[in-house]
């Protein structure tokens, strides 16, 4: 765990970078305006703000991919207008992307030092496996991997993988490893290591930017934060003053609290219940679960904890391997999803531009695409009721488009999420399963979606959320169910909603107050 | 029709008017009718092959269903005396069955479509070279079938009847494919299969329908193929067909991806490939470069249309980069 130890520095060392007064835009959209920030060696610095606060922008410009239109940057003394993508390798500046760029069909050595690989042979040009391995080893042992050079990138997990990329950021010898969202798809034992891990790399004189929405972290290990909002500095907060609710309050300029509970919806009878399921993914662990009308059901879990596949049983796009399904009382085994979209069961998934939308198409065709039929005359579609129901829906929700024939891709992630809900919601749901439905979306976007889910359960819908985001479990769910490895471990009620409560249930420990589903 | 279609369309004809000033033999009414003739038949076989690209499939075998079509079919019609009614219906039961085979082996045995047809291309020209023994099927002289023939061959006020079989054809295919729910169910299942699922859409059906549809098609081009040249040798009747078909979708806008492209876009890829064909006759290139003109042109043809749409996509941006632009100064 986080020892939250301060480190004091009796004199600290002058900044290796600066950046003075810069200033970027794009057509219409001051990205950064007058931003200027030190970067001192063996400092953590968060930087937050909300989407398009001009996080990315600013990352950019640190990796030499784009160039400020004013100001400067100064490294080591020596101040230029923009940075290279090589003057900002040579300047020892790394990434740790989000989405991380690894070669699934190579090992973790060749990954590690890709492009750079020692050679041997002359004109040949061969690889030396065998120094390549010598040199990673010991940068894997830093980063405290518990896997080999040698092994297939293909089998290890999201936070093993993304501590190889760490470990190819520290062989590049970095001063400054600036990390985007690294938390964000990890579960919360991965997240801790990983806290670790960066803490490690301050102990050694490293540098880190740690960009992150995940507020409670940024307050664990930063010794600075930095919040930005449309593209300006609003705040700067020293270690000791850094709390959550400041964060917040800077990043969106007016407080939000994600209401314990917005109103207490009425709630009614079992609508749909998971009796027994065993799914593909843990065969021999059968799991039952209640959903009541009015309720929404929170489900936490580490990743990998069996709560996708669940979801995915219950919509009928995984067949079960044991147990069975009860839609009011009905026995129910579905074997393709619109059986379950038949009976107003429905998924928000998981990955909305892999599985939830059609990135290409306009919004007006996502909303109408599960029920079709209801718009056409005979075999034919009519245009017209189409767009009809799509206005409706898209005003109704809030989604923020020149019209509905604008395509899907272009919206907001936010928005898109919306175009999911709003395919759903033109039919009548009863009972609506959200796999991770904030994730990619920024604060403002994210109340407005729990308004959503609290709207539904009110309608009497049964709401069943499936989050990572522990602020989220606990803020927005009327009870608790937590897995792990595959089987429910517990139910919090609402006197019984805290992190550690969650937290040991994940990890498969027993809290005092057990209850049944 | 989409700016694609209307480049393309404009191609058509400015290729037209060049040829026709160098050969003026190019507008000849019997140089048109033979042409649309061939755009006709091919045109049917196209359409099939444009269902299945936009499901994100491939169809390979084409060719060689062509070939063994037309072996039985003269066969059944010429030798075994089957009234030939009964010989088209029985034809098309064999597409249904080629069609449904393809298509389970796809969806249901998860097979990949290029491998499923490669292996059909090569079995289904076996067995048309072993059923006559690898010997030329045709009629012998003089039988005729006048009414076959006139459907099939013949001409109805000059215009090919072949051509107007595409056209009818065309017309329906075009309301499947751009108005029906069948028709949105292919953009969607070709563009993202995964999310089709997601939207309760029985992706399998889908598919299966697409092949079955497209060796229909496949099958009534090979029956006007075979009444057409008369003789079949089973060897090399119909060989790289599908590549004429495959050629003519992309010119007309398909991506092999799936999820892209339009009937009107095929139908004119088709035309197009058939204007090439006539013009190295007519211009007197070696007939032994047909195959490279045709290369030539199609990948000229995908790449122009490739840096048109990014210039368009660029000078969009920039107009509303000025749009905005323009907004804020007026704001302030």
């Amino acid at each position: 765990m986080i020892s939250s130890t301060d480190t004091i520095v009796a004199t600290t060392p002058g900044p290796f970078l600066s950046l003075n007064k810069i200033y970027k835009s794009y057509p219409g959209v001051a990205a950064l305006s007058d931003f200027s920030m030190d970067v001192r060696p063996g400092e953590i610095i968060g930087l937050v703000g909300e989407n398009g606060a001009g996080k990315s922008t600013l990352m950019k410009m640190l990796g030499g991919v784009v160039a400020p239109n004013r100001g400067e940057i100064t490294i080591d003394g020596v101040s230029r207008h923009s940075l290279t993508v090589a003057e900002s390798m040579s300047a020892g500046i790394a990434f740790v992307h989000q989405e991380l760029n690894l070669f699934d069909n190579l090992d973790v050595a060749a990954n590690v030092y890709i492009g750079r690989e020692p050679q041997v042979g002359g004109f040949l040009h061969f690889v030396d496996e065998d120094k390549l391995h010598k040199m990673v080893e010991p940068v894997l042992r830093r980063v405290g991997a518990n896997f080999q050079a040698s092994s297939p990138v293909a089998k290890l997990s999201l936070a093993q993988r993304q501590l190889v990329e760490i470990a190819k950021a520290l062989s590049t010898n970095a001063r400054l490893v600036i990390f985007d969202e690294p938390t964000s798809s990890l579960p919360i034992s991965e997240s801790d290591k990983l806290l670790d891990v960066i803490m490690s790399l301050k102990a050694d004189g490293i540098s880190v930017i740690f960009v992150s929405h995940r507020l409670h972290e940024i307050e664990k290990v930063a010794d600075r934060v930095i919040v930005l909002r449309d593209g300006a500095l609003v705040g700067e907060l020293e270690k000791g003053k850094v709390h959550h609710d400041k964060m917040v309050r800077m990043m969106i300029g007016r407080d939000l609290k994600v209401q314990p509970s917005l109103t207490v919806s009425q709630v009614g009878e079992v609508v749909f219940s998971a009796v027994g399921v065993q799914t593909e993914a843990y065969a021999s662990k059968p799991v039952t679960l209640n959903l009541r009308s009015g309720e929404i059901l929170g489900l936490a879990g580490l990743v990998g904890s069996g709560r996708t596949e669940l979801a995915r049983a219950m919509f009928g796009i995984d067949r079960i391997y044991g147990g069975h399904f009860e839609y009011k009382g009905e026995r129910f085994v579905p074997t393709h999803s619109s059986q379950s979209i038949a009976r107003g069961i429905f998924l928000v998934p998981e990955d909305r531009k892999a599985s939830g939308l059609f990135i290409d198409m306009p919004i007006v065709e996502n909303i109408s695409l599960p029920n079709l039929m209801q718009y056409a005359v005979g075999f034919f579609i009519k245009r017209g009721s189409e767009i009809e129901v799509a206005e409706v829906q898209s005003h109704n929700l809030g989604i923020k488009a020149p019209n509905v024939t604008t395509i899907a891709g272009t919206l907001s992630g936010g928005n898109q999420q919306k175009v999911v809900l709003a395919k759903w919601l033109a039919l009548a749901p009863s009972v609506m399963i959200f796999d991770e439905p904030t994730r990619g979306i920024d604060v403002g976007a994210k109340s407005e979606v729990y308004r959503l889910m609290r709207d539904l359960a009110n309608e009497g819908v049964a709401v069943l959320m499936i989050s990572s985001d522990m602020e989220e479990v606990i803020g927005v769910s009327d009870r608790i169910a937590v897995m792990h490895e595959g089987q429910i471990s517990g139910i919090l009620s609402r006197s019984e909603f805290n992190e550690e409560n969650v937290l040991m249930l994940a990890v498969g420990k027993k809290i005092q107050k057990g209850e049944g589903p | 029709m989409t700016r694609k279609d209307l480049g393309l369309l404009i191609l058509i004809i400015v290729v037209g008017a060049v040829v026709t000033l160098i050969n003026p033999r190019f507008i000849l009414p019997i140089n048109i009718a033979n042409t649309s003739n061939l755009v006709g038949m091919f045109g049917l076989s196209a359409l099939g092959q444009a269902i299945i690209i936009l499901t994100g499939g491939i169809e390979l075998s084409v060719g060689s269903v062509i070939a063994l079509v037309g072996v039985l079919f003269v066969d059944l019609v010429a030798n075994q005396n089957v009234p030939w009614p009964i010989a088209v219906v029985m034809m098309l039961v064999l597409a249904v069955a080629i069609g449904l085979l393809h298509g389970l082996l796809i969806t249901r045995f998860k097979l990949q479509p290029f491998i499923v047809t490669l292996c059909g291309l090569l079995i289904y020209r076996g067995i048309a070279r072993f059923y006559t023994n690898d010997a030329t099927a045709g009629f012998a002289f003089g039988q005729t079938f006048p009414t076959l023939e006139f459907l099939t061959a013949g001409r109805s006020y000059g215009i090919p009847n072949s051509f107007i079989a595409l056209i009818i054809v065309a017309v329906i295919m075009w309301f499947v494919v751009h108005k029906s729910v069948f028709g949105r169910y292919l953009y969607a299942v070709g563009k993202n299969e995964e999310a089709a699922r997601y939207s309760g859409i029985k992706t399998g059906y889908v598919i299966v329908a697409a092949y079955v549809i497209c060796q229909v098609l496949t099958i009534v081009s090979a029956i006007y193929f075979a009444m057409y040249t008369r003789s079949i040798s089973p060897a090399s009747h119909g060989n790289f067909y599908e590549l004429y078909a495959i050629a003519a979708a992309v010119l007309g806008g398909f991506s092999l991806k799936g999820g892209e492209g339009s009937i009107i876009g095929v139908l004119l890829g088709v035309v197009l490939l058939q204007e090439l064909q006539n013009l190295v006759n007519l211009l007197g290139i070696p007939s032994s470069l047909n195959f490279a003109v045709m290369g030539g042109v199609i990948i000229i043809g995908v790449l122009v249309d490739q840096q048109w749409s990014r210039i368009r996509e660029r000078s969009r941006t920039v107009e509303e980069a000025h749009a905005s632009r323009e907004k804020l100064s007026t704001a302030e």
